[in-house]
């Protein structure tokens, strides 16, 4: 009988044998990552039909490198928000649209797209190693940004393009000279408002949205503080409660006694003029419009802006998120190149790029912690370190409903009329009682 | 071989003769193309209109007859009503405005003076831009703090207003903006009207010893009213259809102060996607527009120089 012993020798031998028997799989896998498939599609063309912003003005631009990563022709347009959703509207309700990639909004579109079942659910594409490039980077996408675009039966039918946050911009030149220091909750917000404001000298503490329905962000925001939302969990409306009417009687104080006048007809456009000429000294609205604060050709503050993150409320500390979503057509018949475009759209390097430029905001997180990208952009480290502060405290900035922009102009009437001298809780008790049979009926449709 | 016909006296041939055209059956194969175009852009879509209006119409789901449920919604939507009175206000003020103001200019530009030439070119400008890119102008000029209105108020001692940035003044301040364009549209056609009056009343006048007013009172004013009433229909119409400029400066608001029919429509349709509803707030609006209009072309008919 013979015994068959190991010795520590062969061990190692047999140790070292292994990995290399095991070695051509490993580099089979690694070849597979470093040379994902980009031009399997090649010759192919895909029609995009974005909403006209800065982003996709960059995106336009450099659509010939994705045509030369892919082989794929791109025919896009851009075409302004009120007319894109009204051409989405109508061309996914026809059933077949013209298009294959487009990007809603998603506060206000996601609901019906999710409905509609307009868009193509992006989770098995986005699970498929074949199909999905290995340094995609799911993971760096904002958690909040990808709650926001995931349907309630779960369906991701649009990944987050882009995502604003609330913030309070300051002028800091105004703020030293009054002696007053950011405030530190939002109550203080009306206390140091009211230092700020000179009507003598054509100044005011504070300027935001007055207009109906541009305006229903900010009281939302102001809602927050009190961490609830419009809806409670069981889709009852918040609107009427005591939580409410002390944010909208927050957002009537300072917009009647502290904002200047005609700050009821303002969307953000005007309170941007106002802001950036100087003549209001805190501006509560979205990091969409920050490029424009640090362009001297627009703005005479430049340099002197102070990007504060959402003060905290009585109960908590939150920043309203917009965000927009891209998906593919569900009736496209080009998918699989549709969705290498979204990768493209999305990876990190065009990100980053949409950051450095000022151009938009990104859904990934990586660029706003990226030191080359915040040293290249014009925006200072401020901008980029109250960004990183807000992706903490971010949520959805409107309810997640179908009869959304129902809901912003029906209390967005009652928040001009309180600034108008309106009081807070009837104005909302009333419109809570309008709005809530519009609400009915569309959860039951 | 050809034949005499004893009754007829007429010569009657063998060969097939060319038959007389019947106008009564034939002729309509030419309105054809006409009715069918008319059938496609006009009646289909006001009765498919209609038949919308009678349902509850989901964009992208499916249609729930409701009879005339729409119509008593819209009937109660006091909304609609404030709506509908803005933009009989409003009409009534971009009408009659531009007509005195028009018709004034058109008396001034009728007479000889220098420079007439250019001062009317100058004056009928604003009619020829397009209304979105005037409307975003206007907005410019209307903001309280930095628009050029109320710096030039503030150099003659006058406060800054809040122009379309309150619901006091907003429609004033939009009609001031239709004013501003339409006015030349009503100089040009009173100018056509009195370029074609008739010297010898005036002249009959003269020796009567008639003064300018009283010429003006009895001989123009009367001879220019077919023309100014063309001016009066279409500025009606033009009113009642006012989208664009509204839309841009001030979306209806602040609030609900300026939304006329058509911006709550517009709203209905592509912002709530309210199909059935918008359908009905057509028609109605339609109606209204129709009978606004057939008591005008009455009044017309009335006043023609030969009735």
């Amino acid at each position: 009988m013979t015994t068959f012993r190991i010795s520590r020798r062969r061990l190692m031998q047999a140790a070292a044998i292994v990995p290399i028997l095991g070695a051509p799989a490993i580099v089979r896998r690694a070849n597979a990552q470093s040379s994902f498939d980009w031009k399997r599609y090649a010759g192919e063309k895909i029609d995009v039909a974005l909403t006209k912003t800065p982003r996709n003005d960059y995106f336009q631009s450099v659509e010939h490198e994705f045509t030369e990563l892919t082989g794929i022709e791109v025919s896009s347009e851009q075409i302004p928000e009120q007319q894109a959703r009204q051409k989405q509207v109508i061309e996914f309700a026809s059933g077949s649209p013209t298009f294959d990639v487009t990007n809603i909004s998603l506060a206000v579109m996601k609901r019906l797209a999710g409905k509609g079942q307009w868009l193509e659910d992006l989770r098995p594409m986005l699970d498929d190693p074949e199909q999905t490039a290995p340094d995609f980077d799911f993971a760096d996408i904002s958690r909040g940004g990808v709650a926001f675009s995931t349907q309630a039966d779960g369906r991701m039918d649009t990944l987050p393009c882009s995502l604003d946050y609330f913030l309070l911009y300051y002028n800091k030149e105004l703020f030293e000279q009054a002696g007053v220091e950011f405030p530190t909750s939002m109550d203080d917000i009306v206390q140091v408002a009211a230092k700020l404001t000179k009507p003598e000298n054509n100044v005011y503490g504070f300027v935001s949205r007055g207009l109906k329905n541009a305006n229903v962000p900010v009281w939302m925001n102001l809602l927050f503080g009190q961490d609830i939302d419009a809806l409670d969990a069981g889709g009852k409306l918040m609107t009427d409660t005591d939580e409410a009417i002390w944010a909208a009687n927050l957002y009537r104080t300072l917009n009647k006694d502290y904002a200047p006048p005609g700050t009821i007809g303002f969307n953000w456009s005007e309170c941007q003029t106002t802001f950036t000429q100087g003549y209001a000294a805190m501006w509560l609205d979205s990091t969409a419009w920050a490029r424009a604060m640090e362009d001297p050709a627009k703005s005479r503050i430049a340099g002197k802006v102070g990007y504060g993150v959402m003060p905290a409320g009585p109960k908590a500390s939150a920043s309203a998120i917009f965000a927009e979503g891209i998906g593919i057509a569900r009736g496209s018949k080009k998918k699989g190149p549709a969705w290498l475009y979204l990768q493209w759209y999305l990876n990190k390097k065009n990100q980053s790029m949409l950051v450095q430029t000022g151009a938009g905001s990104s859904a990934r997180i990586s660029p706003f912690k990226d030191p080359a990208v915040i040293e290249n952009s014009p925006l200072p480290r401020a901008y980029f370190d109250m960004l990183v502060k807000s992706i903490d405290i971010g949520r959805p900035g409107l309810p997640d409903i179908i009869p959304v922009t129902e809901f912003r102009d029906t209390f967005g009437v009652a928040l001009t009329n309180m600034i108008g001298g309106a009081e807070a809780a009837p104005e909302l008790k009333a419109a809570t009682e309008a709005f809530r049979p519009i609400l009915e009926k569309s959860e039951k449709a | 071989m050809t034949a005499v016909s004893p009754a007829a006296g007429l010569v009657e041939s063998d060969e097939p003769q060319a038959e007389s055209p019947d106008f009564k059956r034939n002729y309509w194969v030419f309105a054809v193309p006409a009715t069918v175009v008319i059938l496609a852009v006009i009646v289909f879509p006001w009765l498919f209109t209609v038949y919308m209006s009678f349902h509850i119409w989901e964009i992208g789901g499916g249609t729930t007859f409701v009879w005339l449920d729409n119509y008593r919604q819209l009937f109660a939507d006091q909304r609609f009503h404030e709506a509908l009175v803005h933009t009989l206000v409003f009409t009534l003020l971009a009408t009659l405005i531009p007509i005195v103001l028009g018709t004034l200019a058109a008396l001034v530009f009728h007479r000889e003076f220098r420079g007439r030439g250019i001062l009317r070119t100058i004056f009928v400008m604003p009619m020829m831009a397009t209304p979105v890119a005037i409307a975003l102008v206007w907005t410019m000029m209307f903001h309280p703090q930095l628009g050029v209105l109320n710096y030039l108020l503030s150099q003659v001692g006058i406060p800054p207003q809040a122009w379309v940035y309150s619901p006091s003044t907003v429609i004033p301040t939009l009609v001031l903006v239709e004013v501003w364009q339409w006015t030349p549209l009503v100089m040009l056609i009173v100018l056509g009207g009195l370029a074609g009056l008739p010297r010898e009343p005036y002249e009959s006048a003269l020796i009567d010893g008639a003064n300018s007013f009283q010429m003006f009172v009895h001989i123009t004013f009367p001879l220019l009213w077919p023309f100014i009433l063309v001016a009066l229909i279409i500025r009606v119409i033009d009113a009642l259809k006012v989208f664009d400029t509204i839309f841009v400066i001030s979306s209806g608001g602040p609030g609900t102060a300026s939304e006329t029919i058509n911006i709550f429509l517009y709203l209905q349709a592509f912002a709530y996607y309210n199909i059935g509803y918008a359908s009905a707030v057509v028609v109605v609006f339609f109606a209204v527009i129709v009978a606004i209009s057939l008591l005008m072309l009455h009044v017309r008919q009335k006043t023609k120089w030969n009735a």
